[in-house]
């Protein structure tokens, strides 16, 4: 029905607190039904442009529409849209039920109209045998789970979770993690969601915008940011990484030829939009290279100094001729691999298309 | 020792505390003793009876005195809860700004003035007031006592609401509350503890008024507290005793009652 146009668009918006920008300039579209994460350190304005999305503050310049329409001037009680907050948020003296009502009953519906929708939510959430409790008798998850559903129950074209799992344990954060997808997948509604945890946001999102500093650096699927991160700080801060510094020495069509410091040349795909000349940092995740025979070709040589063995997995720490740290990571099988000694001279293999230019 | 540091193990901490609970509770309960004294003079226990509280009720200028305290004291307090109400959301539901501590000094302002001053005061202004208008009511003590019970009840509504948690209201605007909606279906019913805290409060500082009370009213306008001064002007009567007993009955029911009712709610 508003397939056409995206469920919030957010244009150059610029939040200050005094001196301090806590949003600087953030532009980003998010499309209807999509579950779309923020992800970012404490302190990049998640919260922030959660808050101005909601309406509880006013951008300081900029336009937040919601399917098209300017909200920005719009009080928090006029739109559509109802937030998860991060330490819930429950009405302490109300009972579950009533606190799933609440925001039905301030929309006017009629009383068998709320009965019934609560009714329906208690299920979504499995809490229908706790409708009369205080919510100060629940465990957290079973808060977590109320402060959903009372988001849920007036259906609303977007829902605002601010790191709604923070608080829980790990087992029932991985739990919640499977239900919030459950929930977005069965209700359809557009989920905005803030996390700084990037393996929460790699397993749960269609799509992430990774903020820093009050900016988002980069939008994209998980796939896409964590193989092809533009800029440092995204690399950086999503999985781990292998910086090699190097010198571009030739530009063929999306890829970049670059002579490393570490020794050797590689090719390596740029990032959108841009084509370094010079000095160029090139990024290679652990997982993305091998180790080889110090006789075999390779892209970089060095000496093995390092061995961690992590069960799934096995790190090697590997230093290079120019005396920076390259991390690789191989998969544990049952016939390990018992020849690995520190000291070894070995070389190291990118697998195609492991190696990239960073836009910084 | 093994016990962790505690206040209980400083040397003269029981003495201290013994001798502050003698000054507080040996003059009442030595009150309320010769408050059931059968005979008639202060110093001399003679056997028991209720003669005295018999006496008082029987004067119809204590009942009338008495009437008059529980007619000012409740408006009083509602009017000044209202207005504290009213001061603490308008001092906590802003980012602090500059000159919000200035206004919380003036609203706290009848707890730092000497009571005599504001007396008399208070004293000048409505004998004008008192001689243009031609009215002579008891708005003038009503109004007064408003204005000194403001703080008394602002406290503990402050203290409240600084304990509330913010995001309660943002949640609720964000489920289509409107302000009024959420202060009704939210706010309010949180906060509903300490506005009966600051009632009460309010209700016992008014009653128990002398000072201003004894400056301002007209002639006739005796609440208990100076009818009881002026008896007492003259010569201690075991009335007094058995009058004063009575207050503290009440005002210790009025203490329990709102203890129970308060930790009902929470
Ligand atoms: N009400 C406020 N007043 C002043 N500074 C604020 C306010 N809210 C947020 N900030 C600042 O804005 C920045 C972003 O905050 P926030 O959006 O809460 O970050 P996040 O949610 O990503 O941790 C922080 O530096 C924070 O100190
Ligand atoms: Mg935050």
């Amino acid at each position: 029905m508003f397939s056409a146009l995206p469920a919030i668009e957010v244009r150059d918006v610029v939040k200050s607190f005094g001196d301090a920008r806590a949003l600087d300039g953030v532009s980003v579209r998010i499309k209807e039904n999509e579950f779309f994460t923020l992800l970012g350190p404490s302190g990049c304005g998640k919260t922030t442009l959660l808050r101005l999305i909601a309406g509880f503050d006013y951008p300081t310049s900029g336009e937040i529409c919601l399917h098209g329409k300017d909200i920005a001037g719009m009080p928090p009680f006029a739109r559509p849209v109802n937030t998860v907050f991060q330490n819930y948020a429950l009405f302490p003296h109300m009972t579950v039920a009533q606190n799933i009502g609440f925001g039905l009953e301030m929309q006017g519906k009629p009383r068998s109209e709320i009965a019934a929708r609560v009714d329906q939510m208690l299920a979504l959430v499995r809490m229908e045998t706790l409708r009369s409790r205080r919510t100060s008798q629940l465990s957290g998850g079973q808060q977590q789970r109320v402060a959903l559903a009372r988001a849920l129950a007036p259906q609303p074209r977007v829902l605002l979770l601010d790191e709604p799992l923070s608080a829980l344990d790990y087992k029932l954060r991985k739990e919640m993690q499977g239900e919030l997808k459950r929930l977005q997948t069965e209700t359809g509604i557009t989920f905005i969601f803030v996390t700084h945890d990037q393996e929460e946001a790699l397993t749960m999102s269609d799509r992430i915008a990774v903020m820093s500093g009050g900016r988002i650096l980069q939008v994209g699927n998980p796939r896409d940011i964590y193989d092809n991160p533009q800029e440092r700080f995204v690399a950086d801060f999503i999985g781990e990484v292998n910086f090699l510094a190097g010198q571009v020495i030739g530009i063929d069509g999306r890829t970049a030829r670059v002579r490393l410091a570490a020794g050797g040349e590689v090719v390596a795909g740029l990032p959108e939009g841009a084509t370094p000349v010079g000095r160029a940092t090139v990024i290679v995740r652990p997982e993305h290279a091998e180790l080889r025979g110090p006789t075999e070709q390779a892209d970089l040589r060095g000496r093995l100094e390092q061995v961690v063995y992590f069960g799934t997995d096995t790190h090697l720490h590997v230093r290079l001729a120019d005396q920076s740290e390259f991390v690789l990571r191989q998969q544990n099988s049952p016939r390990g691999t018992a020849d690995l000694q520190p000291g070894a001279e070995v070389a190291i293999a990118f697998k195609p298309g492991a190696a990239r230019v960073l836009k910084d | 020792m093994a016990r962790p540091h505690s206040v209980r193990h400083q040397r003269g901490f029981t003495f201290i505390a013994l001798m502050c609970f003698f000054l507080l509770y040996l003059p009442m309960a030595t009150m309320v003793v010769f408050a059931f004294n059968a005979g008639s003079t202060v110093g001399q226990l003679d056997g028991f009876s209720l003669r005295w509280f018999r006496t008082a009720l029987a004067n119809d200028q204590i009942i009338e005195a008495l009437l008059r305290s529980l007619t000012i004291a409740p408006i009083a307090a509602f009017f000044a809860t209202v207005a504290a109400t009213m001061a603490a959301l308008a001092t906590t539901r802003t980012a602090p700004y500059r000159g919000m501590a200035l206004k919380v000094a003036f609203i706290n302002q009848p707890l730092m003035v000497p009571e005599i001053v504001t007396a008399v005061a208070l004293l000048v202004v409505f004998s004008r007031v008192k001689v243009w208008t031609g009215y002579t009511g008891l708005g003038y003590i009503i109004a007064a006592h408003t204005a000194f019970c403001i703080p008394f009840a602002f406290l503990p509504i402050r203290a409240r609401l600084e304990t509330m948690d913010l995001s309660l209201e943002t949640a609720a605007a964000d489920l289509y509350a409107r302000p009024w909606s959420v202060f009704r279906r939210i706010t309010l019913p949180l906060l509903w503890p300490g506005i009966l805290a600051g009632f009460m409060l309010a209700f016992v500082v008014s009653l128990d008024d002398v000072v201003i009370t004894e400056f301002i009213k007209s002639a006739g306008q005796e609440t208990l507290p100076t009818y009881m001064l002026g008896q007492l002007r003259r010569n201690v009567t075991p009335e007094m005793n058995a009058i004063s007993t009575l207050f503290l009955a009440v005002s210790v029911i009025v203490v329990s009652l709102f203890f129970l009712l308060s930790r009902k709610k929470t």
